[in-house]
């Protein structure tokens, strides 16, 4: 479970509590673009999101580890544009497959949701 | 899951490296951020602090990741028991009370499940023990000896069926005969239970060659320990049993006692020696039961099937022996409490005891729960800070578990260490003197398992009572308003449902053992048909010189001829055993005018007695009609014999009659009343009337040798005077002296130990409800002290103080010890198997429970209500 809120909206504080996993997805495929380090990572969906989700930055690196632990995604020190030392992830060939069916399945869900909200 | 493995094992062992790499990778990020809000114009102080507000608590996402690298739970637990440990020093009252009640209700259950393991549920010790039977005699554990050669050898279901009895003999080493028990074995004996030798050799089935022909002894391990001092060389040594000549042809292992749990032998002989040692053979009788019998089964053969068997060979003795087994029925029993005769009841008193010791148990959890709950509800505050600083529910919820057992193995450590203690001295204990008796129950593996799952479970039980305060909590209440939160008294709350629970039990614990202490104290005055008073009781065998036949009378006389010159003896007797003493022989009684004695035409089952003359004044058992036994009443002369109002009305229908009238004994012997005695107790004290039948000890001699004199000198002025009078008679007898008060210990033992065991397990309870009641009392008070203190300066009467502190606890005590009363008396229903006449409906015992728990309540309120009536209104007012 992690946290997302509508932007510009501080308080009170909205929060939806997103399906189990939906942060795992955005997570790989945002690696599936090439390794990153954890706030590339954070940066990056920012970006793709158009700002629209924001992560709570604190809760990507749970995930994160979490990820590594299952072996979608694996872990190795590198150096970062500005010389530090930094911990790159990327995605491993399960992980790969993984973010594939995930994929998929959220937009068969989507889709259906769409369906159902159009049609009603 | 390669990888999964790896990395909870690289976290787990590289803690220092992991948690380094962590924090790095955590910086970089916060780094990165500040940067670029700073470049997108913020102040250094603002770009770190929107940071700070983006990525949430550092600790917790720390927190998260370790929890997300799956090596939480290990780090946790220890993490818990740390900081448990360190809670539970804080408050060493609450801690040391919580691990003494649960180390009480562990302990007890160690000490009963002992019992039960060792008496009841571990079969007995030999190879393959769960295979052997007792082959009972419907519930008589006793058969002949020509029944069992017949079941020995016309058997299918058994592997071996080996025959035994137990017997008092001398065994003569050096001089003067040694008193000991032996076992009487067939030579099959120790095959069939394939037991091995520790020394030597046992004797076998090819020792025997008809009877006398077996001159070989075992020593049991104790034996030969305590008596020959462990010697190697005792193999091949000559020995006089009752004075014939023995080799010891070996020793038994250590831990091999018999077959009976609570007689253990010290020495081990033939049984096909039985006229040598015992001076007559009860071997060829068919219709003298007297031996006992253990079989192992065949592997595959059912106990149905065995049983089976069994019925087809009872139907042959029927036809072929209608005289002696007419309604022969054989039962199959567990070995070890004289098959069923005694497993039966020790069985139930053990189960009952279990469940006693259960509710023990269940009480201290009740008392502990309330206790945990209490403290949970004053650690509220903490508990709402955790909550506030992102602490999850879950997370507390183990914390506060995770305490619960740990108090609950603290007790269990302590409850095991004290009933250790406490089953060595039992297991050491001889309850009866100069007998062989007593209770193996040293505890074992399986008693340390069973008490520390009882402790983690009742941890479970106990720590889960304050769960649902915790869900409800909400941490904003919780900081805003302190401990109060909680403190709005519901109408009924657990804690409450709990006490009254606790009550009822240990109400249930007092009645019951009050029931019982009240049985023994009227048993032990009750008419017993005798008065042991000032007596004192002699015990010889005069086999065990050697004397056999015509002997018997003549020395029997010269003893008591030369004790009764002992000044100060107003009486003295001999019988051949003494009422309400370890076991007791019973003979069919038949009408003068019945010629077939089988035993459909019986008249009635009598205990009989044979007496000497001054035996009834010995033993001050009252003449009712006719005349004693006297020395004119010799071989030549008519039998006679004395019986009870009992006898005299069963066989001849009514007191008055009976005098002059004649009876027959087994083989058609008649026997002509001349006196009628009081009734009294014979085999136990809960017995109805028995018949009983006391002959002329000339016309039916025994070796078994019992002295009762009675005398106007105290037992340690006469003793020795006794010992002196009959040493000086140079018979060569070894005499066992004592009060008969002591030696009645035997017939109360059951009793005695039921009343210990049961008044025990009261007194913990009655403990525990101290506990309980004070803790709730003093919670109450510590909780409304400032109310109090109020009310107090309002000027509430010391009264009103009382009835607004404490009315409460005593509504819960009323009413628990009301429902705990009503159980306990359906539940001592029970008791009144074992405890002879222990009624629940008596006055004292009803007055005794309600005294007893109101004492309770009040000492256990007295500390709270003292702290409610000096609640000083000016300093609690100040405090908060």
């Amino acid at each position: 479970m992690f946290c997302v809120e509508a932007k510009g909206e501080r308080m009170p504080v909205q929060r939806i509590d997103l399906p189990q996993g939906t942060l795992d997805l955005l997570i790989l495929r945002t690696l599936a673009l090439g390794p990153q380090h954890g706030w590339a990572v954070s940066e990056r969906v920012q970006q793709m999101s158009s700002d629209v989700l924001q992560i709570q930055q604190g809760s990507l690196y749970p995930a994160l580890h979490r990820l590594e632990r299952r072996g979608w995604i694996k872990a190795r020190w590198g150096t970062s544009e500005n010389n530090r030392r930094a911990k790159y992830y990327e995605l491993t060939k399960t992980g790969h497959r993984q973010l594939e069916a995930e994929k998929d399945a959220w937009e068969k869900l989507t889709a259906a949701v769409a369906q159902v909200l159009g049609t009603a | 899951m390669l990888c999964d493995l790896f990395i909870r094992i690289r976290s787990l062992f590289f803690r220092g490296a992991v948690e380094g790499e962590l924090d790095e990778e955590l910086r970089f990020h916060l780094e990165h951020q500040v940067e670029k809000y700073i470049r997108s114009g913020l102040t250094r102080e603002e770009a770190v602090r929107r940071t700070r507000i983006e990525f949430g608590g550092l600790d917790q996402v720390k927190e998260h990741c370790r929890e997300a690298r799956g090596v939480r739970f290990v780090e946790t637990l220890a993490q818990d028991a740390r900081y448990g440990l360190c809670m539970l020093g804080k408050s060493p009252g609450f801690t040391a009370v919580a691990v003494l009640t649960l180390a009480l209700g562990i302990g007890a259950n160690a000490v009963v499940f002992s019992l039960l393991n060792g008496l009841v549920l571990r079969p007995i010790n030999v190879p393959g023990g769960k295979d052997i039977y007792q082959i009972e005699q419907g519930k008589e554990p006793s058969q002949s000896y020509p029944n069992y050669l017949d079941i020995r050898d016309r058997n299918r279901a058994f592997d071996g069926v080996a025959a035994y009895e137990i017997e008092r003999a001398g065994l003569d080493t050096n001089g003067t005969p040694d008193p000991i028990w032996i076992y009487e074995t067939s030579g099959n004996y120790f095959d069939m239970l394939r037991v091995q030798p520790f020394l030597g050799r046992f004797f076998h089935l090819s020792d025997e060659h008809g009877f006398n022909s077996s001159p070989y002894l075992v020593l049991s391990y104790g034996y030969w320990q305590s008596h020959f001092q462990g010697d190697r060389g005792v193999i091949g040594r000559v020995v006089r049993l009752n004075r014939h000549v023995y080799s010891i042809a070996g020793v038994a292992p250590p831990d091999f006692r018999g077959t009976e749990i609570f007689y253990s032998p010290d020495v081990f002989a033939p049984i096909v020696d039985q006229e040598q040692i015992e001076g007559l053979n009860s071997l060829t009788d068919r219709g003298n039961n007297t031996t006992w019998l253990v079989g192992r089964l065949k592997s595959g053969v059912t106990v149905s099937q065995a049983k089976a068997d069994l019925d087809s060979i009872a139907a042959v003795l029927i036809k072929a022996y209608p005289k002696n087994d007419e309604g022969l029925h054989f039962a199959l029993g567990r070995p070890g409490l004289v098959g069923d005769a005694l497993g039966g009841p020790v069985r139930a008193f053990v189960a009952a005891l279990m469940l006693l010791a259960g509710l023990i148990l269940l009480a201290a959890c009740a008392n502990l729960g309330s206790l945990f709950s209490a403290r949970a509800a004053d650690r509220w505050r903490e508990v709402a800070l955790r909550l506030a600083l992102g602490s999850s529910r879950g997370r507390i919820l183990r914390q506060l578990l995770t305490e619960a057992v740990l108090v609950s193995l603290g007790g269990a450590a302590l409850g095991i260490a004290g009933s250790i203690a406490l089953l060595r001295a039992l297991s050491a204990w001889q309850p009866i003197p100069d007998s062989p008796i007593n209770v193996p129950v040293s505890p074992d593996a399986m008693t340390y398992v069973f008490a520390l799952l009882l402790a983690l479970l009742s941890g479970l039980l106990f720590g889960l009572i304050p769960v649902r305060q915790v869900m409800r909590a909400n941490p904003y209440q919780g900081i805003k308003q302190g401990s109060d939160a909680l403190a709005g008294m519901r109408r009924l709350s657990v804690r409450d449902v709990l006490l009254a629970l606790q009550i009822a039990l240990c109400a249930v614990l007092v009645t019951s053992s009050l029931v019982a202490v009240r049985g023994m104290v009227r048993s032990l005055h009750s008419n017993f048909g005798f008065d042991p008073r000032n007596a004192m009781q002699v015990d010889t065998d005069l086999s065990m010189s050697g004397y056999s036949g015509d002997q018997l009378p003549v020395v029997q006389r010269r003893l008591l001829e030369a004790v009764s010159g002992i000044p100060g003896v107003t009486a003295a007797g001999i019988a051949n055993r003494v009422p309400l003493n370890l076991g007791w022989t019973g003979s069919s009684v038949y009408q003068d005018s019945t010629t077939d004695y089988r035993p459909s035409n019986k008249a009635a089952d009598a205990i009989q007695y044979s007496v000497s003359p001054g035996y009834f004044e010995a033993a001050k058992t009252a003449l009712l009609a006719g005349r004693t036994i006297t020395w004119d009443d010799s071989k030549d002369a008519t039998r006679v014999g004395v019986v009870n109002r009992e006898f005299a009305r069963k066989v001849f229908g009514s007191e008055q009659n009976a005098i002059g009238r004649f009876f027959k004994v087994g083989g058609g012997t008649r026997v002509e009343v001349v006196g009628i005695v009081e009734d009294g107790k014979y085999k136990t004290l809960s017995e109805d009337p028995q018949p009983a039948m006391f002959l002329s000890l000339l016309q039916s001699p025994s070796k078994h040798t019992c002295l009762l004199v009675r005398s106007n000198r105290g037992p340690e002025d006469l003793g020795p005077a006794l010992e002196r009078t009959l040493n000086g008679l140079n018979t060569g007898l070894p005499f066992t002296i004592s009060t008969w008060d002591r030696e009645l210990g035997t017939a109360l033992f059951a009793a005695r130990a039921a009343s210990l065991a049961l008044g025990v397990l009261g007194g913990l309870g009655a403990m525990l409800a101290v506990t309980g009641i004070f803790g709730l009392g003093a919670y109450t008070v510590s909780k409304r002290l400032r109310e109090l203190g109020i009310r107090i300066a309002l000027g509430a009467r010391r009264k009103e103080v009382l009835a607004a502190a404490l009315g409460r606890v005593f509504r819960l005590l009323t009413f628990g010890s009301a429902a705990g009363l009503l159980l306990g008396l359906a539940a001592t229903k029970l008791l009144s198997f074992i405890v002879y006449q222990a009624t629940p409906y008596d006055p004292l015992v009803l007055a005794g429970v309600v005294l007893t728990m109101l004492l309770l309540g009040l000492l256990a309120a007295c500390i709270p209500a003292q702290r409610a009536l000096s609640a000083d209104p000016l300093i609690l007012l100040r405090e908060d």
